[in-house]
């Protein structure tokens, strides 16, 4: 009895801070989605309402989610960023992957200093992280510079603002968001399953594709989301490095609630992301669940 | 509406100019929201020795920024700047702003009154607003760049970004547009000869298409860093806020690289806006930022800010106290011949609003 009590109270605490940080703004940005635009302070007309009899009313507003259906523009926009998230998690994973096998099988004492390494541009602003690449990657920029000098090339590149670039800022941004978990699977690996590989006549190659890959399986999966979600609604590095014509989503939803002042649709948008993106956690969540059991 | 530096750039730069004053008694506080790079440090630091009141000053890059936080309430600000349109014309419909009490600003007395008035088509009666500076939008040239390609185009005119003849010939030395749909569509509206105010589906259209024709010659759409892009010869040609443009002048004068920047005020006209000093609805200290208006239109604390931004101020006393190279500068004080060209802009409805906004979004992603 006393010890489900104690359990009851460790568990409120997490329980309690879901509610607060995230079940909370997400009903009041669903509030939001839900009311109609107006001319005033804040800017959207509120859910409940008095009726002239005194009894409170309701009134839901479905006009936002019904033009996602009929507007193709935020279909479109949603289908990019799927896209540009995609391509940015497996380059990650495609990098990331050798850094942290690397990682775990270097000797004992250097693992620590490596994985600092990993870490240590989180230590210097994001912005001024990306800022940098503008000043390799632009038309004077460093790269250009170095190009022409070594006279590679005549004419600078254009290299900022493409697609080039902006995939070069979420990869770089987001690497170590691929290695970190890649590396906590990887360095529990046990080196005797590679050497029973060995020892049955499996080549390196071979090995790796059988063993190693498969049980890293857990830690790709959890790479991949963790690059995957957040660039889905990536807006500071398009806007900062990609070229004009990479309208993704995170920038639709940013026009609407600044631009257009339409807070209820940008949130409608922001709950439509939500759904989509919890789908495929809470599926990667129920796997992982049946496996651990 | 972007003015200026990447979108973040209040959050890296946060300016905090709170010397601290002589100590008295309940030490006050003004809360200044104002844009970046827009006043003289210095006539802050006047401010806090003169009235003991202290400064906490905090910069924006985007009247989207500034409406956002507004609209949301309780921003703990004294003072915001807002431009006349949209952002201002809103906010004061919205009931965000606190009437101003004219007698606790005796040098609103100091404004132009020509100017006043043409103020009051976005603030009726100049009841929330004070003109702070204003300006201009038109295009910033790298003059030998570009009479260099294009030759025999006009120097004056909008044609020379808006006809593709000319945006082609020139788009090997750089074209940046400036990254805001409420600022452009009205001067393009201008350009072909119709209402800036227009909110006419076909009128939009022709707009789109005239866009459409010079996009694929634009290399970026700045949310910021026209003036470093134009001092440092990255982009030849910017349509952009002319202020703006005489501070990458004045820099590449100063790098002395042999950049010659140049801003034209388009003979087609030119779009006129207003920044107008407001003390929002719930300022905690109304009384502080009433003293900070006042402050700020002495004619001798005008002329340094403008001589610092190279924007004009409402001032007309001030003039004569302005540094004579930028008193001077036709493009900062224009002349009564280009003033004629000038418009002013009113609001439009939402609907129009984001039609407008999906061009913009078309024409950006050139499809």
């Amino acid at each position: 009895m006393k010890g489900r009590l104690g359990r009851a109270i460790v568990l409120a605490l997490p329980w309690s801070w879901m509610a607060l940080f995230f079940v909370v703004p997400f009903l009041i940005v669903l509030t939001i989605a839900f009311a109609e635009p107006s001319e005033g302070l804040p800017p959207y007309t509120p859910l409940l309402r008095w009726s002239e009899e005194g009894g409170p009313v309701i009134q839901l507003n479905l006009a936002n989610f019904r033009l996602f259906l009929e507007d193709p523009f935020y279909l479109e926009a949603g289908l990019r960023s799927l896209r540009v998230a995609a391509i940015s998690a497996t380059l990650c994973l495609l990098i990331g992957y050798p850094m942290a096998l690397a990682i775990a099988r270097a000797p004992e004492r250097w693992r620590a200093t490596l994985l600092m390494l990993v870490i240590l541009p989180f230590w210097t602003s994001f912005l001024l992280r990306i800022t940098a690449w503008i000043g390799i990657l632009q038309d004077q920029g460093w790269l250009n510079s170095a190009l022409m000098a070594l006279g590679v090339i005549r004419e600078p590149l254009r290299l900022l603002y493409t697609d080039f670039a902006l995939y070069i800022g979420i990869t770089y941004c987001y690497l170590p968001f691929m290695v970190l978990p890649l590396y906590a699977t990887l360095s529990k690996l046990d080196p005797a399953l590679l050497e029973a590989a060995e020892d049955l006549g499996a080549r390196p190659w071979r090995a790796f594709l059988q063993v190693t890959l498969p049980l890293s399986m857990p830690g790709v999966v959890a790479g991949f989301l963790l690059v995957f979600i957040p660039v889905v609604g990536e807006f500071v590095i398009p806007e900062l490095l990609g070229g004009p014509g990479a309208q993704l989503i995170g920038r639709v939803l940013w026009t609407e609630f600044f631009q257009n002042r339409d807070w209820p649709l940008a949130s409608a948008l922001a709950v439509v992301l939500l759904m989509i993106l919890v789908a495929p956690i809470a599926l990667f969540q129920a796997r992982a669940a049946r496996e651990g059991r | 509406m972007i003015r200026r530096l990447a979108v973040m750039a209040a959050v890296l730069v946060s300016a905090c100019l709170a010397p601290v004053a002589q100590a008295q008694q309940p030490q006050q506080v003004v809360n200044v929201f104002n844009w970046n790079d827009y006043i003289d440090p210095y006539m802050v630091q006047r401010f806090v020795r003169e009235t003991g009141i202290r400064v906490r000053y905090d910069i924006y890059d985007s009247l989207e920024t500034l409406e956002g936080r507004m609209s949301a309430g309780r921003t703990g600000y004294d003072i915001v700047v807002p431009t006349s349109e949209p952002t201002f014309s809103r906010l004061a419909r919205a009931g965000a702003f606190r009437p101003l009490d004219r007698s606790l600003i005796p040098n609103l007395a100091n404004i132009d009154p020509a100017l006043q008035q043409q103020v009051a088509s976005s603030d009726p009666e100049n009841r929330f607003g004070a003109l702070y500076l204003y300006g201009t939008i038109g295009l910033g040239i790298n003059v030998d760049r570009v009479r260099a390609l294009a030759p025999d185009a006009p120097m004056d005119s909008l044609r020379l970004m808006l006809d593709p003849a000319n945006a082609r010939r020139l788009q090997r030395c750089g074209i940046v547009m400036m990254d805001s749909a409420s600022d452009v569509i009205p001067m393009v509206l201008r350009y072909l000869g119709k209402d800036p105010n227009s909110t006419s589906p076909e009128d939009l259209r022709d707009v789109e298409r005239t866009l459409m024709t010079i996009r694929p010659f634009i290399r970026a759409f700045s949310s910021g860093g026209v003036i470093e892009a134009l001092a440092g010869g990255q982009f030849c040609m910017a349509f952009a806020y002319s202020g703006d443009v005489i501070q990458a002048a004045a820099r590449a004068e100063e790098a002395n690289r042999g950049v010659n920047i140049q801003y034209i005020a388009p003979r087609e006209g030119a779009q006129l806006w207003f920044d107008l000093l407001a003390i929002p609805a719930d300022a905690p200290n109304p009384a502080a930022a009433h003293a900070f208006i006042n402050f700020l239109l002495q004619p001798d604390v005008m002329a340094n800010i403008t001589n610092h931004v190279r924007y004009p101020n409402g001032v007309p006393a001030s003039r004569p106290l302005v540094a004579p190279e930028v008193a001077n500068d036709p493009s900062v004080f224009p002349t009564e011949e280009m003033r004629a060209r000038f418009f002013t802009i009113g609001a439009v409805p939402q609907a129009a609003e984001r039609a407008r906004n999906r061009v913009w979004a078309r024409f950006k992603a050139g499809r």
